[in-house]
């Protein structure tokens, strides 16, 4: 059986990342779009570990994976507040109806 | 290895699958399970890539802490028609098209580059026949082992550069045995600086770690501050 390479890795890496990018462009619910850029950053960790095995990366890429971890924490803690202070104010999350900056 | 090569394949189908519900379903809860299951698979990816400290945080962090704040978020927010906002099937099919026709760019872009930069030192460790891979011994390089390594790197010590711990060399860099100043020894012959093989430190992450700390702490008093309870807007 063949041995695993970076390629598989990198592909699944691919998947998260368009899946991240479809489900922030086409959900409507704030928190939806919350879980797609944490999809997109995962996509981000993923290929920063793959290449810190197989590439002369090294203990780099785990590094710079971790602090994408806590900033992806922070963002994930500011940005639902911020739903939440839209949802106290709107009654709702559907990020379409936010549109009261319009000129 | 076998065993590696059928935990992989079955961790990398639960994560694309988990990541596709996640994009397709239109109800949030169900949205928030995928969530779990793509982030738990994916820290399962990172231990059988050997990162197992990487692997521990994204659970214990990832999982454990960001989704449960997300699960509240959900709980806050989703009550009774708001569980389910859905998008025209128009926007949803055309989105689907846009999808597929970017993940084959993406994946046909990554997968065409051959990663080993000739060497061939990937397709070795991937197989297991790495010189350090197959060394053996107490806790070999293969099984991860890099708590010490990080610890170190976030105080500003390169334990795997500068004292060839951890990793491999081929992973871990060259040894820095650069002069400080190039061409120093050869102007003044007889008088060097320093020593020919004297290692110049490599550079650690001590800060960023700070850096990143106060951001933690700055950015967890303002969601804190964001999210206190004010008045609630009257229907």
């Amino acid at each position: 059986m063949q041995a695993i390479g970076p390629s598989p890795f990198l592909f699944i890496g691919a998947v998260l990342f368009v899946c991240g990018v479809i489900c922030m462009t086409t959900k409507r619910n704030g928190i939806g779009i919350l879980m797609g850029v944490e999809l997109v950053l995962n996509a981000a960790n993923l290929n920063f570990i793959t290449f810190s095995r197989f590439t002369p990366l090294g203990l780099d890429g785990q590094v710079f994976s971790l602090f994408v971890i806590v900033l992806a924490a922070a963002e994930a803690a500011v940005a639902l507040a911020i739903a939440l202070n839209f949802y106290n104010n709107h009654l709702t999350i559907d990020v379409d109806r936010g549109d009261e900056l319009h000129g | 290895m076998t065993a590696q090569i059928i935990l992989f394949w079955l961790f990398a189908f639960l994560t694309c699958a988990g990541a596709i519900l996640v994009a397709v379903s239109q109800n949030v809860v169900r949205m928030a399970f995928s969530l779990v299951l793509t982030l738990g698979s994916t820290a399962v990816l990172f231990l059988l890539l050997g990162a197992d400290f990487v692997g521990a945080t994204q659970l214990l962090v990832y999982v454990g802490g960001t989704l449960v704040l997300l699960v509240f978020g959900v709980m806050l927010t989703a009550t009774g028609p708001f569980t389910r906002i859905k998008s025209s099937p128009a926007d949803a099919i055309l989105s689907g098209l846009i999808g597929v026709v970017f993940l084959f760019i993406v994946a046909s872009t990554v997968t065409a580059v051959d990663w080993d930069g000739g060497n061939g030192v990937a397709q070795k460790i991937a197989m297991g026949t790495h010189a350090k891979a197959v060394e053996g011994g107490f806790n070999p390089t293969q099984q991860g082992n890099t708590t010490r390594p990080l610890g170190l790197s976030f105080l500003s010590l390169r334990a795997d550069r500068d004292l060839k711990l951890g990793l491999p060399k081929e992973l871990s860099g060259e040894i820095n045995t650069a002069p400080v100043v190039p061409g120093m020894a050869a102007a003044t012959p007889g008088t060097t600086l320093l020593p020919k093989t004297s290692a110049l430190l490599s550079t650690g992450y001590l800060l960023p770690f700070e850096i990143v700390s106060v951001h933690l702490l700055v950015v967890l008093v303002g969601a804190a501050y964001l999210a206190r309870t004010k008045r609630r807007a009257t229907t």
